[in-house]
């Protein structure tokens, strides 16, 4: 069954002309890493906020369709009921975090939802576990990098243990290393505990090769959805000046000219080099 | 010409960011500052405008000391877009938004409105001209942002994070845009991560780490470089990983343009068909 479903889905913000999200229909299966990407303006940010219930609650406006999370009509409840199940992570960590300690912070959601206290810590230390900051946790989540700070912000929503992650440029203001660390964090939570992953990117560079399934929007609609090698190979994807990989892009280049590549369309620098280094070596 | 002496740079709550910066950029130089996360690379670029004033060393602007300047007679001549364009944007529409400094710097009615549609215009703005800045999307006032410096026209321009949430084709087109300053010798200054964007533009490269100049030199040479990287916490462009992984079949390491690899690659066809 489809761990999140919208039919229809059209929202308009209040005060706007138009509307952000226009008919939108997609279907998320458990487990999947999803990818959704398209032009600035787009409307990837308000489907997410659509995810947990932010728009319409928060935001108010306009809102006609239907969308299902976990089974909920997100319609129907309230955001903090949506909490449980999808947890969200925005750009810039620093709007997230606000306690004294790192651990403290980790513990706030839980605390709230009324946790025991033996489950709080064996939840918590999990959490801090799993996205490599146990040792820092006594430190204040202002003193530490940016890169550990959205370590924080993603270990505060693991502790909730939501069936869904949102990620809406997680990385974008990190140096390139740290955001590759991030990304591996949020990989191995993917594949191992099969948490299903949305992340929004407009930087495939760094991310087509974590995804099974490829969203592209735009203006407000899904202009693209389904297999990342396919999209990314289509001449479609180009004319909507979504950024291709450039592993990508040099893979379709030498296959235009001949070079007798394999078929599988490369989704990072490892996979275009070994196939360049299998035509090489079998001459 | 901007020259910064020996600069060191301490915050009130006695966080030592820049330790002993020398630097000259000179007039029509492109430079991208890279760096980890917290290597001074923000603060290092806020001292060209005089927003920040060393607390040792000097920074000289065009042979004059910042310190015996003030940041509205810098800000003319050297025009600062900010990481997070919330700390910049205030006005009710992005068309007052663009036309404040304009305004302030005394051009004419007839010049704001010119200059006004022009930026608009280049940054792909037009639609917005009557919308306030915060009912768009962060790529969106990123833009606006960038949109009211560049209409004044400055000498020196400089991008603190210029590509954060933009896409590929606003990035194309920021491209162009910096091109296109060149040759009309601009000077330009932007702190970035974005490797793959640097490699596009191939600039002169800085790389900072712990509030210090670890590396300088031409893009090619220093994107090329795993181990000047790796301190600086930058990975390699993807046409350079592909390159670092072939050199054991004798391909040259230093390739950042994808043009160039193609070229290379289908010459090894060659010879093997032959």
């Amino acid at each position: 069954m489809a761990i999140i479903e919208t039919k229809n889905l059209t929202y308009t913000y209040p005060g706007a002309s138009k509307p952000s999200i226009d008919d939108v229909s997609i279907k998320v299966e458990k487990g999947e890493f999803v990818l959704i990407t398209g032009p600035s303006g787009c409307g990837k940010t308000t489907l997410c906020r659509c995810f947990n219930g932010l728009v319409p609650h928060f935001y108010q406006g306009e809102i006609k369709g239907e969308i299902t999370v976990a089974g909920i009509n997100t319609l129907d409840h309230h955001t903090y009921e949506m909490a449980k199940h999808v947890g969200l992570v925005f750009q810039n960590p620093e709007n997230q975090l606000f306690a004294l300690s790192i651990e403290k912070d980790v513990a706030f959601g839980l605390e709230n939802m009324g946790t025991a206290r033996e489950v709080m810590r064996k939840k918590v230390d999990l959490a801090l576990n799993q996205t490599g900051i146990y040792d820092i946790k006594e430190r204040s989540p202002h003193e530490i990098s940016g890169g550990q700070q959205q370590r924080v912000a993603i270990a505060a929503v693991i502790a909730m243990s939501p069936e869904i992650i949102v990620l809406d440029e997680p990385t974008s203001f990190l140096d390139p290393l740290s955001a590759e660390k991030i990304f591996d964090v949020i990989y191995r939570l993917n594949k191992e505990q099969g948490i299903t992953v949305i992340l929004v990117e407009h930087r495939l560079d760094l991310t087509a090769k974590y995804t099974d399934h490829l969203i592209v929007m735009d203006r407000g609609t899904v202009r693209l959805e389904g297999d990342p090698r396919e999209i990314l190979s289509s001449e479609e994807t180009k004319l909507m000046g979504v950024g291709i990989p450039k592993a990508t892009l040099l893979y379709q280049m030498l296959k235009k000219e001949g070079l007798k590549l394999g078929d599988k369309t490369p989704l990072s620098s490892e996979e275009l080099a070994d196939e360049i280094m299998e035509v090489l070596s079998s001459k | 010409m901007i020259e910064t002496e020996n600069i060191h740079y301490s915050y009130p709550n006695k966080v030592e960011a820049l330790k002993g910066v020398s630097l000259t950029i000179k007039d029509g130089e492109f430079v991208a500052i890279m760096g980890q996360n917290g290597a001074g690379k923000s603060t290092f670029v806020k001292h060209f405008n005089g927003l920040l004033k060393p607390s040792s060393g000097a920074v000289k602007i065009d042979g004059v000391e910042t310190t015996k300047s003030s940041v509205a007679a810098l800000a003319r001549n050297v025009g600062f877009v900010f990481q997070n364009p919330d700390h910049q944007l205030f006005s009710e529409t992005v068309e007052e938004e663009i036309a404040f400094a304009l305004k302030n710097f005394g051009f004419e009615p007839k010049v704001v409105e010119e200059r006004v549609t022009w930026a608009l215009n280049l940054l792909s703005l037009t639609q917005y001209r009557k919308t306030s800045p915060f009912l768009l999307s962060g790529g969106e006032r990123k833009r606006v942002a960038l949109a009211s410096v560049l209409a004044w026209n400055p000498k020196t321009l400089i991008l603190d994070e210029p590509t954060i949430g933009q896409d590929y084709e606003q990035k194309e087109k920021l491209r162009q845009f910096i091109m296109q300053m060149q040759t009309q010798k601009k000077t330009i200054v932007t702190v970035t991560h974005d490797v793959e964007f640097v490699a596009e533009c191939n600039p002169r490269v800085i790389l900072m780490k712990e509030g210090k100049i670890v590396a300088d030199g031409i893009g090619r040479e220093i994107l090329t470089d795993p181990a000047k990287l790796e301190l600086s916490s930058i990975v390699l462009p993807q046409i350079a990983q592909v390159f670092a992984k072939l050199s054991a079949f004798g391909f040259p390491k230093d390739i950042i343009d994808i043009y160039e690899a193609k070229t290379l690659l289908l010459q090894t066809k060659e010879r093997h068909s032959k």
